[in-house]
């Protein structure tokens, strides 16, 4: 486990965790409960998002954590396991059990997990006003009596049960009495594993022991560092156990588990029989239609996408930051400035020169990127929020399963529309490591991100027919790359799984929070990076070492059938994807482009390797072997694409 | 009467090629037999096939006996791979090994064992014997693979097949459990159904490896 804590800051306050499966409600009470002030950040080591907040409750001030999604203690997913070693690691004041009422039997042996591993539960059964709506009546104060833990009900979209909630955290005890039997034999196997236990656990040495029989690898791990020499002793013990039992113990406990809960919910819940179904039901059959989810995909990507991001966030607001602000105003007042009081040319060209920090990196930042990934993370996370991504997984699994993912892999190369470093770090949500690397060449090779997407539409959608060939050709090489790299990867294949949500109307606070977050982490990583490719053009254009480069380029760009001059866009397109795309703007706006030439450099450079913040990702999560063997690959196909399209443009006569 | 192993399966494959992919008749080659083939032969001795020039016809006395090679070919598969799970070409190989067997009242003790199933593990048709009409007359409940299910068909999850802790890990994690009830609400292009007020999508890989008891 990492040895940094994410509580490490916390100042001491006791803690309050935050823990359920994905889609019941936690954000929302994470908002509820701790108001305005929250920051959300990576978990040490990994990239799952773990929001921290404070709130005070009758003069007493808490912590507030809130864990990534997970379906039970023993965990499958990276974000599963984060969560699980938060709630183990963090000695907390109360662990927040929140379930969907309406699921409360699927959700329950997840509490009664909690329970058994000795950390003070409270249950939060919300979401009680949907329950309510389809004819559930739940027995609140009679499941409180069985479970022998604090129950309350919440709806909390609606503010309905937080007072109670608030209070319910305040008078809080720790008394820890509940414990619920399994069948005699099951008893009699954990009693045997548990006197085989004589580490130290933050657990109850009874849900150790559970956990083992269920064959939990990093407990098993954690175990063999605790116990030393008796470790195999203790191997030898659940051996026989599991053999002696001639089944899966794991499908038993989960079987007991849910004879547990049956037994529980006994008398608690009352159900009225045929309600709805309400639009909400049919819209989401709809979406998961093949034809209306095609249709209705093609109204999100051009509304949310096309019109939003591309309209408004790279032509409105572009034009407007660019143009008027930046080009208008700012540059010319600077470059003035700099021009009379600056006597050096070297810093006079470091600071407002071709490649200045302020009329080049910053201005790229901030009137050109920051618009078009700003509204791309918004249109992002509107739509994250209404559920509406799993049910675009489901329609593409099969198409994706032939390019060797699965579903789920749509949710980061959709997010590589938006910044594709930050989409290689999403990659890690996959579950295997060939899905990961797979994922990780489509992004590098075919998925441009939103910057350099908004700089080419733009450019493209001048000339009538290249937006057509730019993104066939695009479309190919990804299926084309996707099918060889299936074949060509070993492992396993991708299975696909995944709970469908119900469709929601996204919160503007949480879409607002997480946008927030993603623009900050993005500025964070990114910036500097703007500023660095800026000093090192800068440093190459005195030095002459640049004019070298692109001389060296040359050939290639003849190759390719380009003007020289587009050599710089290429060279300035491995700093970040976007610079080559403006660079492509600026030899357009002069006029030295043909359409043939505009559509050949836009698909190369779209191809053309991933930009140095990508890269570095690339190797911070694969490795340099495969990083480079990534870029090698991508380097040489975006130029004989490029070639080759050249060749079969001018000779066909297309778009000339 | 038992007819010898490669009669079997030219019998089979001139049903697959006429009855199923619709076809009058089959060329040697499809059957991959020839002219001079004592199988072949045989069946024509037993008129239960038809040469005329280079192709094959399947007559109306070799229906029957061509229909039961195929059914049993299909259980073969079946046992092979949901029971024994022998799965991929060794599932293929073993199951033609085995089909051979099943005779004299053996297909049908196996296709009560699989609750007479309807589709082989490729989805394609295992034609009904005498047992699965009885069992359908007196409302047998079987036990079939979610892949199966039709859409608006629900029922009891009664066990997983697969033998992979990982994928039961999954499963079982997210609620879908033996005895649960399931609803399916769509098979293409995924499986979705719903256990309790919660909905799931997976692949028909997943889906072939849970089996509902149908209600
Ligand atoms: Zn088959
Ligand atoms: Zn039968």
């Amino acid at each position: 486990m990492s040895d940094q804590r994410v509580g490490d800051n916390s100042g001491g306050l006791p803690q309050i965790l935050l823990v359920g499966n994905p889609n019941v409600g936690k954000s929302v009470l994470f908002n509820a409960l701790t108001g305005t002030y929250t920051t959300v950040s990576n978990y040490p080591g990994t990239s799952v998002d773990v929001s921290r907040g404070t709130c005070e409750i009758d003069g007493r001030r808490f912590e507030v954590l809130d864990t990534p999604g997970m379906y039970a203690l023993m965990p499958i997913t990276e974000e599963e396991r984060v969560a699980r070693e938060i709630l183990l690691d963090e000695t907390a004041h109360l662990v927040l059990h929140v379930v969907d009422a309406r699921n409360l039997e699927r959700m329950l042996p997840m509490t009664l997990q909690l329970v058994e591993a000795g950390l003070p539960v409270v249950l939060v059964v919300n979401i009680l006003d949907e329950a309510e709506r389809i004819g559930m009546q739940i027995n609140l104060e009679l499941l409180q009596e069985k479970l022998g833990i604090p129950v309350i009900g919440t709806a909390i979209a609606r503010k309905r049960g937080v007072k109670e909630l608030r209070s319910v955290i305040a008078d809080y005890v720790d008394k820890r009495t509940a414990c619920f039997g399994y069948a005699a034999d099951l008893e009699r196997d954990i009693e045997k594993v548990v006197a085989t236990l004589e580490g130290e656990y933050r657990i109850k040495p009874r849900a150790v022991a559970l956990l083992l029989l269920q064959k939990d690898e990093d407990l098993l791990r954690i175990v063999q560092e605790s116990e030393g020499d008796r470790f195999d002793h203790i191997v030898a013990t659940l051996n026989e156990v599991t053999f002696a039992r001639r089944s899966d113990l794991h499908l038993r406990i989960n079987l007991e588990r849910k004879r547990v809960c049956r037994g529980l919910l006994q008398g608690v819940i009352s159900e009225e029989q045929g309600r709805r179904p309400p639009f909400a039901e049919r819209l989401s059959a709809w979406t998961m239609n093949p034809v209306s989810g095609g249709a209705l995909l093609l109204i999100v990507l051009y509304f949310g996408f096309y019109k939003f991001v591309g309209g408004f966030g790279a032509g409105t607001v572009v034009d407007f930051l660019e143009g008027t602000i930046f080009e208008g105003h700012l540059n010319p007042w600077m470059i003035t400035h700099a021009d009379q009081y600056i006597p050096w040319y070297w810093l006079h060209e470091l600071l407002v020169g071709e490649y200045g920090i302020l009329t080049l990196a910053i201005r790229y930042a901030v009137a050109l990127v920051m618009p078009i990934v700003g509204t791309f993370f918004v249109a992002f996370s509107i739509i994250e929020d209404t559920g509406y991504f799993p049910r675009l997984a489901m329609l593409v699994d099969r198409i994706f399963k032939r390019i060797g993912l699965n579903g789920r892999a749509v949710i980061p190369l959709v997010l590589g529309f938006g910044c594709d470093t930050m989409a290689t770090m999403v990659t890690r949500t996959l579950e295997t490591v060939r899905e990961r690397i797979l994922a990780t060449v489509l992004l590098a090779l075919a998925i441009p991100c939103s910057a350099q997407l908004g700089v080419i539409l733009g450019l493209l959608a001048e000339v009538p027919g290249a937006l057509f060939v730019w993104s066939t050709v695009l479309i190919g090489v990804f299926m084309l790359v996707g099918l060889l790299a299936a074949r060509l990867v070993p492992g396993e294949r991708p299975m696909f799984y995944m709970e469908i949500p119900p469709l929601r109307l996204p919160q503007p606070r949480n879409v607002l929070v997480k946008t927030l977050t993603r623009m900050q982490w993005y500025f964070f990583e990114i910036f500097p990076l703007f500023v660095i490719a800026s000093v090192l053009l800068w440093a190459g254009k005195m030095t002459g070492g640049l004019d070298y480069l692109v001389r060296g380029m040359n050939p290639v760009m003849r190759l390719l059938g380009l003007p020289t001059e587009a050599s710089a866009a290429f060279i300035f397109g491995f700093f970040r994807r976007d610079f080559g795309a403006a660079g492509l703007y600026d030899l357009q706006n002069n006029g030295l482009l043909t359409a043939v030439q505009l559509t050949v450099a836009a698909v190369t450079l779209t191809l053309f390797v991933p930009c140095v913040a990508q890269f570095l990702v690339m190797r911070k999560e694969r490795g340099w072997r495969v990083s480079l063997g990534i870029f090698t690959v991508v380097t040489a196909l975006a130029f004989s694409v490029g070639f080759i399209l050249n060749r079969l443009l001018l000779t066909s006569g297309v778009l000339s | 009467m038992k007819l010898p192993e490669n009669a079997e399966e030219i019998l089979e494959a001139l049903w697959i090629a006429t009855v199923e992919k619709g076809d009058n008749a089959a060329p040697f080659d499809v059957l991959k037999t020839s002219a001079d083939d004592a199988a072949l032969a045989e069946l024509v001795r037993l008129s239960y096939v038809e040469i005329k020039g280079e192709r094959v016809y399947l007559r109306q006395e070799g229906r029957h006996e061509a229909m039961m090679t195929v059914r049993r070919h299909r259980l073969a598969e079946r046992l092979m791979m949901d029971i024994l799970d022998i799965k991929g070409r060794q599932g293929d190989e073993k199951a033609c090994e085995f089909e051979h067997l099943l005779h004299q009242g053996v297909d049908t003790k196996i296709c009560t064992l699989l609750n007479h199933p309807e589709t082989c593990p490729h989805g394609r048709p295992i034609p009904p014997g005498e047992c699965c009409e009885q069992a359908r007359h007196s409302g047998e409940v079987g036990v079939v693979a979610l892949t199966e299910l039709k859409a608006g068909e629900c029922g009891e999850i009664a066990y997983f097949s697969t033998t992979d802790m990982k994928k039961m890990q999954k499963l079982m994690s997210m609620g879908v459990l033996p005895g649960c009830e399931l609803l399916l609400t769509r098979s293409y292009p995924s499986f979705i159904f719903k256990v309790g007020h919660s909905e799931f999508a997976v692949d028909d890989e997943l889906a072939r490896e849970i089996f509902i008891r149908k209600s």
